[in-house]
Parts: C-alpha cells; structure tokens; sequence
C-alpha cells in the first residue's frame, strides 16, 4: 500500500459545475478516498490552505483579486497544480466580460438604483484570465464540465505518478 | 501527352504513392488514407490555403508547405507529422482560439465544431498565446440564419460555396488581417441582402457556430457539409 498524498480542491470564479463533475465518481471516490487525503476543498471545513499539498485541482478562471491571492499561495504550496475545466483552462464564461470590463456587468446586475458592493467583497480585475496566464499549471484537463471519468482518469495517473495526457479524451465545452 | 506522363510518384510518410499531376498533396494523402488536418478545406469547393492546419515538410524546402495547394511532383518526399509540424498545427490552432472569442460551453455548435475537434484530435489543451476578447457584433436579421462573428475562423468556405455553387456571391470579406468580417452584399444587414436566396449552404459549410440556423438556436446544430461533391457531379453530369 502507497502512501496516502493530500488532495486539494479550488473553486475560484466558477459555476462549481466541475467540483459537481467530481462528486459524480460516485463508488470510486470511496476507492480514491483510501489514497488520497483531502486536506481543502469547499467539500471538507478547513479554511486555510495547508503547507505542503501533494495535488490541487483548480476549478474556475481568476477574476478577483482574492482569487489571485488565493491562487498564488495554492502555487506556493502545491506539488502538481491541475487546470480542471474550460473556466481555469480557457477563462470560459467567466471571460466572457473581457469584451467589456466589469463596469458594465456590475452596472447590469445592479441596475435598479443600487449601488455595487464595495465593502467586504472581494474587487474585480478588469480582466478574467485563465489560471496558466497568472502561475505556472502542470496539468491541463477541458470541459465544461470535465466528465467524472475524466477527472478519475486524472486522479489515478497522478497516483500511479504518471502525467496523466488527454489527447484525444476530453475536449473544451 | 499520355496518360502515364500526367502519373507523379512521390513518397508520402516514406510509403510510395501515385498521384495525378495535377493532385495536390493532400489529395494524393487523403487517397492513400494518410491524414492531414484541415479547416479551410472542403471537398466540393476551390482552395485558398487560408488556415495553415495542412502544414507539410517537403524534403529540400526551407519553409513548410500547405498541402491543399502544393501540387505533387515527380520525386517529392513529403512528411506529414514531426514534432516540428505538429507544434506549428496546434501553434495555428492556438491563434484561433485567441484571436475571437470562442466559447464551446456556450456556442450552439458545442459537439459538432470542426475547430473544437481539431483541438482534441491535436491535443490542444490550452492557449499559450493571450486572448484578443475583440467585440464583434452579431448579425441576426435575416429570418432564418444568424451570423456570430466571435466564432468566426476566416475559412471563408461561406463565401466560396455562395459564389461557387450558390452563384449568388452574396458573401465576401472586407477589412485586412485579424480585422477582417465576412459580410453580406456591401456589409448589408444579411436580412436586407438582395442578392442572398436564403439557400443555407454557407451555414452547412461553416466548420463553427459562426453560421447557424436560428430554429437550432440552443440545440446542438449537425451541419451537412456532406453534399456539396454530389451536387457537383450532378451538374457536371448536366452540362455534359
């Protein structure tokens, strides 16, 4: 029997599609839980992101500056950092707004008279990127959402301590 | 001159191939069953050579060749695949992606996307180059079709089989480089084009979702790019 790594997921601007995507492994999430630990994710209570982590997954594209604070440090303390998703890998819809910065989106939502929070909400960037534009990735997975086949495929390679290739297997969207 | 002087042999991926001399190489290819990826390509349509994905070394030229407008020649040794080609293909993938604003989540030709599947088949996970966002309008005012401009690739197979097949030239290309916009007539809304017969053969020739019937607004559009060869050789047949 292996050594059990650690396990982290990350959901930063997102629709939480792929972490659902995850929790359809159904049974084989029992299998992975005997090998993996998982040490922080929006699954489990642990608010800060521990030292050493062997793996992370990262759902979602980097559109505040907390998303940017939190995915530097995941950088920092992660062995392997695997792009889950179009939104990480592409921006997606989350980029969408690129075309028009977030003035006008706030502007959109906030439409009847009110004013945008400012207070206790993390700001905008002007500009969503991708998570390989912000801090180097070692693992690419697409979809939207990346099949629960997929994201297994990903997590058994990782493992075995092969880099899981995907050529082939999963496309974007 | 006779029949065997037009016969070309070349080799093709270091297997021998035959070719007429007036096939292009990915002509010759396609016949022996060696895959080159293309995107501007459509059999039944001209070439233009506009999209770069049919890249091929040939042996003794410096630079790559596309292969939909390189004619075979006696003696050529032409490679399909290198770690050298393939990084100029998903390199030319790339670029599209960056260039427009390509959503697959949400784009109505999610499943059926000749780009889409050329980056899964290439193995295109992601786009090293930075992404333009260009705000590019829509155009929905004709009744049935719709044209999105953020899934547009330039193949300009559109504007060919309109002018080509259609004869109505209803499509055309205005602006340079990265600017450029398929456009109806003189950059009539497509709704007001005179010229336009409502045909839809440019909507069955877009390899995206720049092009789409509005009833499949939503629903995964299948395009049939499938019948321009027959329609060809059935008005061949008339004239004859």
């Amino acid at each position: 029997m292996s050594e059990t790594k650690t396990l982290a997921t990350v959901w930063l601007d997102g629709c939480s599609g792929c972490h659902m995507s995850l929790l359809d492994m159904d049974e084989r999430l029992i299998e992975l839980s005997s090998q993996f630990s998982l040490v922080y994710s929006p699954l489990v209570d642990q608010k800060i992101f521990p030292d050493h982590v062997d793996v992370t997954l990262v759902e979602g594209a980097v559109a505040s500056d907390d998303d940017l604070r939190k995915i530097r440090k995941i950088r920092e303390h992660t062995r392997v950092l695997v792009s889950l998703g179009d939104c990480a890998l592409t921006g997606n819809v989350s980029a969408m707004r690129n075309q028009c910065g977030p003035g006008p989106v706030l502007l959109r939502v906030y439409s009847d008279g009110q004013k945008a929070p400012s207070m206790g909400v993390p700001a905008l960037l002007d500009r969503v990127q991708p998570v390989h534009e912000v801090v180097p990735v070692d693992v690419f997975v697409p979809g939207c959402p990346p099949s629960a086949d997929t994201i297994y495929r990903v997590l058994a390679e990782l493992l075995a301590g092969r880099v899981p290739t995907l050529e082939g297997v999963a496309h974007f969207g | 001159m006779s029949a065997e002087a037009n016969i070309r042999t070349l080799t093709i991926d270091e297997v021998d191939v035959s070719a007429r001399a007036d096939q292009t190489i990915l002509e010759a290819a396609r016949e022996h069953n060696i895959e080159i990826p293309t995107l501007c390509h459509l059999e039944g349509l001209s070439e233009v050579g506009a999209c770069r994905l049919c890249l091929v070394q040939v042996k003794g030229a410096r630079r790559l060749l596309p292969a939909c407008v390189t004619r075979v020649e006696e003696g050529m040794e032409v490679t399909t695949h290198s770690p050298r080609i393939d990084r100029y293909r998903t390199m030319v993938l790339e670029l599209f992606f960056a260039e427009r604003n390509h959503v697959c989540s949400v784009c109505v030709a999610n499943g059926n996307c000749e780009l889409q599947t050329l980056a899964l088949r290439l193995g295109m996970t992601h786009v090293e180059m930075p992404y333009q966002y260009p705000q590019l309008p829509v155009d929905a005012s004709h009744p049935r079709f719709t044209v999105d401009h953020n899934r547009c690739v330039l193949c300009t197979r559109c504007v060919r089989v309109c002018g080509e097949i259609e004869g109505a030239n209803t499509w055309g290309v205005m602006g340079r480089g990265a600017q450029s916009l398929v456009i109806t007539d003189l950059k009539e809304p497509w709704g007001e084009s005179e010229t336009c017969t409502s045909c839809g053969k440019c909507v069955q020739v877009c390899p995206t979702g720049a092009l789409f019937e509005k009833s499949r607004a939503g629903m995964r559009a299948q395009k049939h790019p499938e019948f321009l060869p027959y329609l060809r050789i059935m008005r061949e047949g008339e004239q004859q």
